[in-house]
């Protein structure tokens, strides 16, 4: 108590010795904490719970039942793969029975998953298949659609994440430097971040069109006529390496920016230092420069991947996920089944799977940029 | 004499190509902008025409703004403009507020469950909206909302449900940490002394200081409302409340075959450039702001 009268000095104002005023300081503090809190509590922590939750039970967006405790049922539909092997159809005698141009012939895979006998390939269709000599296994799916999502999510990030942060970095060294002009090539580079993806895709839908898109006859124009054009949407082998060069065009200014500020990072001292070793540019670029920016690539290639995963409002726009599934992706499909068919458990189960992609991605990060400080 | 004409040379040709790839890049990331906006001002026929030769890229021909006239007299691209606007400019503003006070008692107050409020922000960083955007459908279509006609069940077709879920941001919160705590303390301290209370400390000496930081979290937040698709079209079925980016589907029907014949291409690229333009000409205005706020999202690795 003595304290309190007590001429202050500022130390004494910090420490705790002044209960009054902390308390005063622990109240205001929670006031303006508390909007933002309650905002996150309401919309981003208790949707994100729910997710699990909703996982669990067969919940839609409007029924007139009461929701049901289905366990890992939506899982078991999302994830169930399975392979069945096949052996050739044979006659009595022992013979391959042969089709027209001489192939082995085998059971259709719908025959065994639609009967009654075989209950553990119930649900399930053909997702693919390989002949390995005599034998076919074939891949089958309880959701065929999820997985080929699946694919095309990976694929499209296993391309996108080093292309980007590539073309990413050979911007930030080509601009890096004190010379005329430099700036207006940073503008121009970064001018498509601030255009919307959506507008971007409806630009690269002519852009890539079949009759009339200007990519077509850029190439038509290169080669000198010798190249066909190609409806690169509709083509199940185009449709997404085109949705890639277009979504890295429209991001990549991103991540030019955050190359330079981390090559801005790397004391010019180091590049002195090996100027009087008598480093070349490549040893200088190997020695220095990567070294320095190992955090900023752990960053870049994280970003990228999580966004890249995310995958949605291209597709969207662009394709709906065709042709023939082939641009289809994890997000879309939880859109497809959360949204267009109000099934809230099934779009939440993605949506859970999707989660734990992007974790592993983020303890990944972890792992790599602790490996470094050590 | 010779040496040193060669290393001239050898300098020269490298600058020489140097350009050269800055320069085809420069084409290749300005020609589709470039290509959108000169095509905004062409006639159907011409524009299809033109697409296959440069002339694709030259503002020539028979150019008028008919297609802007022709674009909003077949879709309410006013409404849907001031849609986006209000919802970008509330929701960013709030969000200023709001987030800047949590980062505020995260910062520079003492009290108890600072440390586990910090540690759920960070954890929410790397949680991307996708993930919670169904059951946050959910969520929004049961919570009751008091309004003119009392009170109803249900967010959806209406503004407050592209607004409220997002005022609070994980990153602008932990922007505003970052730079509160990098102020001298003695600023805070001073102001106790006086008399300040930690209200009048926030609005009086730190947010004035603070400019940039704010600067910084409005764009990105901007940007990121202004170009909002995913949720807009989960809840805005009703026109009445669609932004920018919905209202798009006017334009365009769902198909993947070529599709350039069948659509209205001089209208579409007139739309893509009103919700464009004042975008890229607020970039270049403030470019340096614009650079800076994308480069401190690399500082948190």
């Amino acid at each position: 108590m003595a304290q309190i009268t007590k001429v202050e000095t500022q130390n004494q104002i910090r420490s705790s010795k002044w209960p009054i005023e902390r308390n005063t300081e622990a109240i205001t503090a929670w006031l303006m904490a508390s909007p933002a809190m309650i905002l996150m509590i309401l919309f981003l922590i208790i949707p994100f719970f729910l997710a699990f939750y909703f996982s669990f039970t067969n919940q839609r967006l409007i029924s007139p039942n009461p929701t049901e405790f289905l366990g890992l049922q939506n899982y078991k539909q999302l994830l169930t793969i399975k392979i069945l092997r096949l052996d050739p159809i044979m006659t009595e005698s022992g013979e391959p029975v042969l089709d027209e141009e001489g192939d082995f012939t085998y059971i259709r895979e719908r025959d065994i998953t639609r009967d009654p006998d075989n209950p553990q390939y119930a649900g399930l269709q053909r997702w693919d298949s390989w002949d390995i000599g005599k034998t076919r296994f074939s891949l089958l799916a309880s959701d065929v659609v999820f997985m080929k999502s699946l694919i095309n999510t990976l694929y499209f990030a296993i391309v996108i994440v080093p292309g980007q942060a590539g073309l990413g970095l050979i911007l930030a060294l080509l601009i890096n430097r004190r010379v005329k002009g430099v700036n207006v090539f940073r503008t121009i580079y970064f001018i498509p971040v601030v255009v919307s993806i959506v507008v971007v895709s409806i630009l690269f839908r002519f852009i890539y069109d079949g009759d009339n898109g200007l990519l077509n006859s850029a190439l038509v124009f290169i080669t000198g006529g010798a190249f066909t054009p190609i409806d690169w949407l509709a083509n199940t082998t185009t449709a997404m390496p085109a949705i890639m060069l277009m979504s890295a065009w429209q991001a990549v200014g991103i991540h030019m920016i955050i190359w330079l500020a981390g090559l801005q990072n790397i004391p010019f001292t180091l590049y002195e230092a090996a100027d009087i070793d008598g480093a070349n540019a490549f040893q200088k670029f190997m020695y220095v420069t990567w070294p320095g920016l190992h955090n900023t690539a752990v960053f870049i290639l994280v970003t990228i991947t999580i966004a890249a995963l995310g995958l949605f409002t291209q597709i969207h726009v662009m394709t709906r996920g065709g042709p023939l599934d082939s641009t289809s992706t994890v997000i879309f499909q939880a859109v497809r089944k959360g949204f267009d068919m109000q099934n809230i458990a099934y779009g939440s189960t993605i949506s859970v799977v999707f989660f734990i992609l992007v974790l592993s991605v983020a303890i990944i990060q972890r792992y790599l940029t602790r490996e470094k400080s050590s | 004499m010779n040496i040193s004409l060669t290393i001239k040379n050898k300098r020269r040709l490298s600058a020489f190509v140097r350009y050269g790839l800055m320069i085809i890049l420069a084409l290749i990331f300005a020609l589709p902008i470039v290509f959108m906006i000169v095509s905004s001002f062409k006639p159907h026929f011409q524009l299809l025409q033109d697409s296959s030769s440069l002339r694709a890229f030259l503002p020539v021909g028979d150019l008028s703004v008919n297609n802007y006239f022709d674009a909003f007299a077949r879709a309410p691209i006013s409404l849907f403009v001031f849609n986006s606007v209000l919802v970008t400019v509330v929701t960013v503003t709030l969000g200023l507020l709001v987030n800047s006070m949590m980062g505020f008692a995260l910062a520079s107050m003492r009290w108890k469950g600072k440390d586990v409020m910090l540690l759920v922000i960070i954890a929410t960083l790397i949680l991307p909206f996708e993930t919670i955007a169904v059951p946050l459908l959910m969520v929004v279509s049961r919570l009751p909302w008091i309004g003119a006609g009392g009170i109803t069940q249900g967010w959806l077709n209406s503004y407050h449900v592209q607004i409220i879920p997002f005022i609070v941001d994980a990153f602008s919160i932990f922007l505003f940490v970052q730079h509160f705590k990098s102020q001298p303390y003695e600023l805070i301290e001073a102001a106790r002394i006086d008399g300040a209370s930690w209200l009048r400390i926030y609005a009086q000496v730190i947010v004035p200081i603070s400019g940039p930081v704010f600067a910084t979290a409005a764009i990105l937040r901007g940007l990121f409302m202004w170009n909002q698709y995913l949720w807009p079209i989960m809840v805005t079925q009703s026109e009445q409340y669609r932004p920018v980016m919905v209202g798009l589907g006017y334009f365009y029907q769902l198909s993947t075959s070529n599709t350039t014949g069948i659509l209205p291409w001089g209208e579409v690229m007139a739309y893509l450039s009103i919700i464009t333009i004042p975008i890229i000409v607020l970039f270049l205005v403030m470019q340096q702001a614009f650079i800076e706020s994308i480069a401190s999202t690399g500082i948190k690795g």
